[in-house]
């Protein structure tokens, strides 16, 4: 019983940090860099790894975001200096990414406890039994605090949260107004770096989670849904971080009764409540263009 | 490292020996079927890049995912047909739903690629859990087609594979005037009475059949690769779109024959990343070398115009103090054209050699100066420099003090036929808006005695 809920806690953690940095990401209209960063982080996570044989939480974290922004970087460098398409440089550098990584991972299969399945799915099943333990475990005087995944995404949502809050109305004015933003004299290019830093710590913490491709489902899907009913910023933020965790307790439900990956039943019905929130604005939508003519 | 065991190395050569002489009858039909994959998905890539919606492949790839299972659930047979049809459904549920969403909704392009993408890739894993939860017979391999193993395909497999990408590759070669009218100008394809959306159909359809059919071997997650990079390596060699899709399909057969090769070498090593990492390879080389557009050639460019630009600019002092001595003092050091023309001693002097090397200019112990030839070009651009100063004033309404700069830049670049066209539209004013006499374009150098 207490793995369901270290289960969901993570979980719930892992969607509502995704769900917000997600936020800024549609308005800013860069999900697809998004999509990039979750692929190539696992480049990232994977030669932190192997250079330092560690999976302390800071070295991944370091290792994410610096191929994090790498990735941010080399697909607008590419864009500006080979001329291509800014969403082709995108998808030239993330695919190389990702394909030195699975690589990698083929290569050191025997060293390093990631496998091509894992990177799919994640493995939040297995997350309650990787738990931090503080104190001596030959003398049994210490104490288990929970699982590792949980305390990782614990933080990163603190960051992400707390930046936030802090920065919220330079992130409001470049979101919505980057022209703007650049004529008052905020460095747009610098907060254009530190989301893709929240956006790679975000995929780097959730990657034990959910995997490399599922974290892109719940960066873009809550926060779109979130984007078609909200009216501003604040109710935005807080319509994703609802749909994120309404996600999380059906898809939870959804993997109990159908005996399938958690992380992906997760993410479909992200999907699902997403499609419902569209059928009920086309239905909303149809109603009043014939109301009119009703009441002729 | 154990998946290198077979790179020992006096076996590398021996399996790259028995590699190429084809022992391994099914080793010829993979290869084969690899590389008309990677020509047929680079080249139909090429028309997805040109109408910038380069990442279309890489959804329609997962969305490929969860129509596999389907098919795989409701008919419980691996026949490589019935996945094909599976997967080429859903495939086209996502590609209309990418479509649909920005029409219909709040929701901006690139944001319905990404809810595409990642929806129908959560579905896909869902299923494919649940299938292994299952207890159905061959369910094993199915969770192949998410990074590609050559290695696991049947006769069957390469055989649907080889004839949908030659349906793909004649396709294109029937319909490539249309495709190509339609890739550059939808609206004037529309207005000849083309019946563009059905070919934008077919278009779609032949995108989304060589998807599906290369998930196989390179897998869904970097079958986008495959589509894009073999076009964007190509657009560094030609700005000719029949030559770019040959040179693309070129490169997409060339990383097939690499990664085909690697994991015949490698049994355990995944064939997908492997042509991918090959991919960018050729891509990271055309970049640079290309000899059309690469970046080492449009550095030596940059240079050369750079150098040009030095020269002349010294020859044009040269000419200005020639102007101010009444053509009388031929002859000038170092200091004087500096002090016409302020730019680093090293690269003066460097320039300087140069225009001696060209003979333009001769050296002597007193100074400078310009031979026939070197005069004849500086009175050249001197004349075009003048001329378009007085083209500004008179057509583009700017003051005197307006025109310089601009003429300083014009003047190397100006050819002769738009000379003469200026000439004949200034109706051969003498002199420039500063008062200075505009050399014609049939003297000697005044002064010397004939």
């Amino acid at each position: 019983m207490t793995n369901d809920i270290w289960i969901i806690a993570t979980a719930a953690l892992v969607a509502a940090s995704c769900a917000l940095v997600g936020v800024f990401l549609i308005l800013r209209r860069q999900a697809l860099i998004g999509d990039a960063i979750s692929h190539s982080v696992l480049l990232g996570i994977v030669l932190a790894y192997l250079i330092t044989d560690s999976r302390a939480l800071p070295i991944m974290l370091g290792g994410a975001v610096i191929i994090g922004l790498l990735t941010a970087w080399l697909s607008d460098s590419l864009h500006r200096v080979g001329k291509l398409q800014s969403d082709a440089s995108i998808g030239i550098i993330f695919t190389l990414f990702f394909a030195i990584g699975v690589i990698l991972i083929s290569l050191y299969a025997g060293q390093i406890d990631l496998d091509q399945e894992c990177v799919l799915y994640g493995e939040i099943a297995f997350v309650p039994f990787d738990t931090i333990y503080i104190g001596n475990l030959a003398t049994e005087s210490g104490f288990d605090i929970g699982p590792r995944a949980f305390w990782g995404i614990g933080i990163v949502f603190t960051i992400v949260l707390s930046s936030i809050i802090i920065s919220f109305n330079r992130l409001k004015t470049i979101a919505f107004h980057p022209s703007l933003a650049l004529s008052l004299g905020i460095n747009v290019i610098f907060w254009h770096y530190f989301l893709m830093t929240l956006v790679s710590m975000t995929t780097v913490a959730s990657f034990d989670a959910v995997g490399a491709i599922l974290v892109v489902a719940l960066l873009v899907i809550p926060a779109s849904s979130a984007y078609l009913v909200a009216r501003s910023l604040k109710a935005m933020l807080w319509m994703a971080v609802g749909y994120s965790q309404l996600a999380v307790l059906i898809g939870y439900a959804l993997a109990f009764w159908l005996d399938s990956s958690i992380s992906a039943s997760i993410a479909v019905s992200a999907g699902l409540l997403l499609f419902v929130t569209i059928a009920w604005q086309q239905v909303q939508s149809q109603r009043r263009q014939r109301q009119p003519i009703d009441s002729l | 490292m154990d998946a290198f065991t077979l790179l020992d190395t006096p076996t590398v050569w021996t399996n790259w020996l028995a590699f190429w002489s084809f022992d391994d009858i099914n080793l010829l039909w993979v290869l084969v079927g690899s590389i008309l994959l990677g020509m047929s998905a680079s080249v139909i890539g090429g028309f997805a890049f040109l109408r910038k919606r380069s990442l279309v492949g890489d959804a329609l790839a997962h969305a490929a995912l969860p129509g596999v299972m389907m098919a795989f659930l409701l008919f419980e047979s691996r026949d490589p047909l019935v996945m094909f049809l599976g997967a080429v459904t859903s495939s086209f549920l996502g590609f209309f739903l990418i479509d649909w969403l920005p029409k219909n909704t709040k929701i901006k392009a690139d944001a319905a690629l990404a809810i595409t993408l990642s929806f129908f890739f959560a579905l896909g894993l869902m299923l494919l859990s649940y299938i292994q939860g299952l207890e159905v017979d061959n369910k094993s391999g199915l969770d192949k087609i998410l990074f590609g193993q050559a290695a696991a395909m049947t006769q069957k497999d390469i055989k649907l594979l080889a004839y949908v990408a030659l349906f793909v590759l004649s396709c294109v070669v029937l319909f490539f005037h249309k495709f190509r009218l339609i890739a550059f100008s939808a609206t004037y394809a529309r207005t000849i009475g083309i019946a563009v959306n059905r070919y934008e159909l077919l278009l779609a359809l032949l995108i989304v059949m060589s998807v599906v059919v290369g998930l196989q071997l390179v897998g869904v997650v970097l079958m986008a690769a495959v589509l894009l990079t073999p076009v964007a390596a190509a657009r560094f060699w030609s700005n000719q779109l029949s030559h770019i899709l040959i040179i693309s399909a070129l490169l997409g057969g060339l990383s097939a024959i690499i990664s085909t090769q690697i994991s015949y070498l490698a049994p355990a090593m995944p064939t997908g990343p492997w042509m991918v990492v090959s991919l960018s390879a050729l891509f990271i080389i055309s970049l640079i070398f290309a000899p059309e557009k690469g970046l080492l050639k449009r550095y030596t460019e940059h240079q050369k115009l750079r150098k040009k630009v030095a020269e002349e600019n010294i020859l044009r002092t040269l000419y200005k103090l020639l102007e101010r001595k009444n053509f009388q003092h031929k002859t000038f050091n170092l200091a004087d054209i500096q002090a016409l023309r302020s730019m680093p001693l090293e690269s003066l002097q460097s320039t300087l050699k140069q225009l001696c090397k060209k003979a333009l200019i001769t050296s002597s112990t007193e100074g400078f100066e310009m031979t026939t030839s070197g005069f004849e070009l500086a009175e050249q651009l001197t004349r075009r420099h003048r001329l378009w100063e007085n083209y500004l004033t008179e057509h583009a309404e700017l003051t005197p003090q307006q025109v310089h700069q601009q003429a300083e830049r014009i003047e190397h670049i100006l050819t002769e036929s738009q000379e003469l066209q200026l000439q004949e539209e200034l109706a051969n004013s003498q002199s420039d808006p500063h008062g200075n006499l505009i050399p014609s374009s049939n003297s000697t150098i005044p002064g010397e005695s004939k």
